[in-house]
């Protein structure tokens, strides 16, 4: 399983590859911006992105705009400080798969990760 | 400033430092800045703009900096470094967006943050805007959060009823 983690903040990568590599997953690549995620997404070819919303250069949503028009089905999970309704509907007209709002605990994290994955394997 | 747009930030702080850090944050009387430095010597900026426009400062006492980001990543990191840095941005980022999704009727963005070191160094703020100062203390040390924001809805509704006063 192949993760891209797209968030400017190395603390919050950080964060974030501690809870994947205790649900076991460890072929994770990092992207600090929407536009350095577009340049790695063909090389990598992900099984799952984990995505920030504001980040410099190339924010969340235009990345997974711009990611949904070659590639429709990997799933993505929004990882976000934006936690209104609104927002999260705009990024799921986007097409992101499911949304986690940070502050977060690792347990939600996890259960997210686990719920979209069982999800599009199903689907 | 409309004090409907404090609250927010207290209840703000209190989840992210619990959720991330495990630390309870007491937050004490809110006041009125004086002067123009900030209150302490690490300060992490974010702008906001839409419905709410300002800007918002977590500022920490250089020891307590240290320590919280110690508790929030797991490591320690030199005060001048690009990861102590980055871990403060992400903490005011936190503490922001979910302030800024409790403010009712009001749709706000923020900028992404920025961090300034220096003993008495000044955040520039928008004029006549007052600054509200929320001390803030935990098993860290200390810290205080900042605000400076206009609320623009509540403005223009006041400037509306002031035209049609004089008209």
């Amino acid at each position: 399983m192949k993760i891209l983690l797209v968030d400017d903040s190395k603390t919050m990568r950080n964060i974030q590859k501690s809870v994947l590599s205790q649900l076991g997953y460890s072929e994770i690549e990092e992207a600090c911006d929407g536009q350095d995620a577009l340049s790695k997404v063909k090389a990598f070819g992900p099984d799952l992105l984990l995505v920030d919303w504001n980040m410099p250069n190339m924010d969340g949503l235009s990345f997974v705009k711009a990611y949904r028009q070659d590639d429709k089905v990997t799933p993505i999970i929004m990882v976000t400080t934006e936690a209104e309704k609104s927002r999260v509907i705009e990024a799921i007209k986007a097409g992101v798969n499911n949304y986690v709002v940070k502050p977060f605990t690792p347990d939600l994290l996890s259960q997210r990760i686990q719920e979209t994955l069982e999800k599009c394997a199903a689907a | 400033m409309d004090p409907t747009l404090i609250a927010p930030f207290v209840k703000s702080v209190q989840n992210v430092f619990a959720t991330m850090l495990q630390l309870p944050v007491e937050v004490e009387e809110p006041k009125i800045k004086e002067g123009k430095s900030t209150t302490y010597d690490v300060s992490a900026i974010i702008g906001m703009s839409g419905d709410c426009v300002g800007s918002v400062v977590l500022s920490f006492e250089e020891e307590s900096a240290l320590r919280i980001v110690a508790l929030f990543t797991g490591t320690e990191a030199a005060v001048d470094s690009p990861d102590f840095a980055d871990a403060v941005g992400e903490l005011v980022n936190m503490i922001s967006g979910g302030a800024k999704a409790m403010f009712e009727g009001r749709k706000a963005s923020i900028s992404t943050p920025s961090v300034v070191l220096g003993s008495s160094h000044v955040v520039s703020s928008q004029k006549d805007l007052p600054t509200i100062v929320l001390p803030c203390v935990t098993d860290c040390g200390r810290f205080a959060i900042e605000i400076a924001i206009q609320d623009q809805v509540e403005s223009a509704d006041a400037e509306s009823q002031s035209t049609a006063t004089t008209a």
